[in-house]
């Protein structure tokens, strides 16, 4: 019995060390891949896994971070200190650069969002910087198209996910090989849900946003979350009154489409308790994947993270 | 918390969505939004009621055609244990896709629509089972209340397979369970309808099922993914192979060889970033650095004298087939073994397995879409190998078309 527990791990461990894995092989298999950033909580463990997969080398990756413009100052005063953390490089591709260029058009209307708009900008980014792989932090728990993601995940020349024409994959045996041009996305955290990660950084005392925890903030209420009025990105109607409630945001991303939820939960522990009691998805507060039952899907399709 | 992953196999209409849909919900997984967006679709395509399977249907095409496309992935935890369902649909490209599922499970629960009873299709998740080596296999006999719940339906069923199963080579563990997935008989809550069973129900089996690792704790085994080097001043003299252990235990000291080199050295440290280990073993992440500068780079394998692999560039292999285009002798493919990557011919096959009835196939060896059988392959350089029966990492392989880069094989090395 004692030589059977020595060699058991616990589920942290397994999910942390498959993704040291594929973060190597990512690594080993592309010639210059970077790691899409958005001080979001699963980029961050992706870098922190990064971190420690090639130490005490500094990562092989530049971190990319595609800002639509419409940032929470909390969360990029966050990410510059927290590039400087772990010692990486950052690459910022602006959505304004690609409106300037007339790249894309200004979503219209009072619930204009940047959010679709990053495709496009992610794209260019990828190939002026000649990036072969992205590296991304999501999770197949999190909506049902990303279910049937891979871990190497194969992008055509013009940037786009075939779901239904995706390659095997096999044990931990992982094809990137491509054509020129073409590209691809990867999963480290594939296998990982939203409790793992919370877990992980207890376990790890990673430092995160202040927006994650409970703050009281003036928010409007809109399709069932609170959205942020104090940037001034996304825009309360006149039947949208302005209220200060306890919130705390369960994902970081574009301030149009994050939504918070009310919360006192103003420690890691309080989070971990909190999602555990859970009733609705971390997704549920997110604007832009309730356009239709196969929005993300869509976007994925087109080029998405 | 460990961590238990498992597949799912069925055929078109045996209930296997509305398993996983009922494990999910019963669990306690399903979200209110998941729910209520079942709900909407379900109401809208006018359903007599909410259909589970719907949780597990992600693309838009599924849901319209009320099938699936692909393995999908399912995550959920209960107190006891934490849960990774790869879901392999039962209709197209079936085989390709539970080869692919089962690569990564150490259980497998197989679905018996209990008015079929055993079909050529479970015979064939059961060889398919046995082929990757799960050791561990539920047959889950659902749809008991289209049978009136009878014993004797089951023990018939039982009875069937359990003399299929005895043909299999390599016999693993079987556990049988009556359930009713739509009803939601014995899948987490014990069944009144069924009181003549008296085991337990499939999720309680599956929270304390004792799983045996599926890692090699004897054989050390070490493929090196890439070399860290850092450029700092701190680091100067590091030289670190990272990689993942895949058989074994590496401990400070330990006398290593390097293959294909054959250079010998001892292992001076198990660095990782948080501190260096008293020991590495299956399946952990970590650089192991050693007394002396020898040339290793990524492919290579760090092993123990004692019980090293196999080194050759001859294998005997099972295969599986997963490219439209058949297979031809004389083909040339990429093969990736571990971390290391070669050209390899297809030299001979040997015989193809009717996988339905076990025999083998001699007179056609064209291998195509979802065939199953024994080939000889020579590679271009040697490769560091196992039986695929002792170690799942490096005694499997797969092959890649070089001019379409498609993954068009998995192999198990005998």
């Amino acid at each position: 019995m004692s030589t059977f527990h020595r060699y058991q791990i616990s589920h942290l461990q397994q999910l942390e060390s498959e993704a040291i894995y594929v973060l190597r092989e990512t690594a080993a298999q592309f010639r210059n891949p970077a790691l899409l950033f958005s001080g979001g909580k699963d980029s961050i463990v992706m870098a922190w896994l990064a971190r420690k997969a090639f130490h005490p080398a500094r990562m092989p990756f530049a971190l990319l971070h595609v800002d639509t413009g419409h940032n929470f100052p909390e969360a990029i005063t966050y990410r510059d200190d927290f590039v400087t953390l772990i010692g990486a490089r950052l690459v910022v591709a602006l959505v304004q650069d690609s409106i300037n260029q007339s790249r894309v058009a200004e979503e219209k209307g009072p619930r204009a969002s940047r959010n679709k708009l990053q495709t496009v900008t992610l794209l260019d980014a990828i190939a002026d910087n000649k990036f072969d792989a992205c590296l991304g932090g999501g999770r197949r728990d999190e909506e049902k198209a990303r279910a049937k993601e891979r871990f190497f995940s194969h992008r055509n020349d013009f940037g786009q996910w075939d779901p239904k024409n995706q390659r095997p994959e096999l044990w931990n045996l992982f094809n990137g090989r491509k054509h020129e041009g073409e590209h691809f996305r990867v999963f480290p955290l594939s296998n990982w849900t939203e409790m793992d990660i919370w877990q992980y950084i207890q376990q790890e005392n990673i430092p995160l946003p202040s927006l994650y925890f409970s703050h009281q903030r003036r928010v409007f209420r809109r399709d069932g979350s609170w959205l942020d009025a104090e940037t001034g990105f996304a825009n309360p109607q006149p039947d949208e009154p302005i209220e200060t409630r306890t919130i705390r945001f369960r994902t970081v991303g574009d301030v149009t489409c994050t939504g918070a939820v009310e919360s006192t939960a103003s420690s890691l522990d309080d989070i971990v308790a909190e999602v555990a009691a859970a009733r609705q998805t971390e997704r549920g507060t997110r604007a832009d994947d309730q356009r239709s039952e196969s929005a993300m899907e869509d976007r994925k399709k087109e080029g998405y993270f | 918390m460990d961590l238990l992953r498992f597949t799912t196999a069925g055929s078109v209409d045996d209930g296997k969505s509305t398993l996983i849909g009922r494990l999910l919900y019963d669990s306690k997984s399903i979200f209110e939004d998941q729910l209520a967006a079942v709900e909407r679709f379900s109401q809208k395509r006018g359903d007599a009621r909410v259909d589970l399977a719907l949780l597990t249907d992600g693309l838009r095409a599924e849901r319209e055609q009320g099938i699936t496309i692909d393995v999908a992935y399912r995550y959920f935890a209960t107190p006891r244990r934490k849960f990774i369902i790869a879901d392999t649909p039962g209709h197209i490209q079936y085989t390709r896709n539970m080869v692919t599922g089962a690569s990564t499970a150490n259980l497998a629960i197989i679905l018996i629509d209990a008015r079929k009873g055993v079909i050529e299709q479970t015979c064939r998740h059961a060889f398919l089972a046995n082929l990757l080596r799960i050791q561990h296999v539920v047959l889950a006999v659902n749809k008991m209340d289209l049978v009136d719940y009878s014993e004797e339906t089951y023990e018939r069923i039982k009875a069937d397979f359990s003399d299929f199963a005895s043909r299999l080579e390599n016999l693993v563990e079987m556990t049988f369970i009556p359930i009713s997935a739509l009803n939601g008989d014995n899948v987490v809550d014990k069944s009144d309808a069924m009181p003549w069973y008296k085991g337990p129900t499939l999720l309680y089996h599956l929270e304390t099922v004792y799983v045996r690792p599926g890692e090699n704790h004897v054989e050390a085994r070490f493929p090196v993914q890439t070399v860290i080097r850092p450029h700092s001043d701190e680091w100067h003299d590091f030289r670190g192979y990272a990689g993942r252990v895949a058989g074994g235990v590496f401990k400070p000291g330990d006398a290593v060889v390097a293959l294909p080199s054959g250079f010998q050295s001892r292992i001076k440290s198990v660095h990782s970033a948080d501190g260096d280990l008293q020991e590495a073993f299956a399946p952990l992440s970590v650089t192991l650095t050693l007394e002396d500068e020898i040339d290793i780079s990524r492919g290579d394998m760090i092993v123990k004298p004692n019980n090293p692999p196999e080194t050759g560039q001859d294998l005997e292999a099972m295969i599986c087939w997963f490219s439209e285009r058949p297979l031809s002798t004389r083909a040339r493919f990429a093969l990736r073994h571990t971390t290391r990557e070669v050209a390899a011919i297809v030299k001979d096959v040997r015989y193809k397995v009717n996988i339905n009835t076990l025999h083998k196939i001699e007179d056609d060896l064209v291998f195509r879409m979802n065939d199953i059988g024994r080939i000889a392959i020579r590679t271009s350089a040697p490769l560091m190998f196992d039986s695929y029966a002792k170690n799942r990492i490096t005694g499997s392989f797969i092959l890649i078309d070089e001019a379409t880069n498609e993954t068009v094989a998995a192999g198990m090395i005998i």
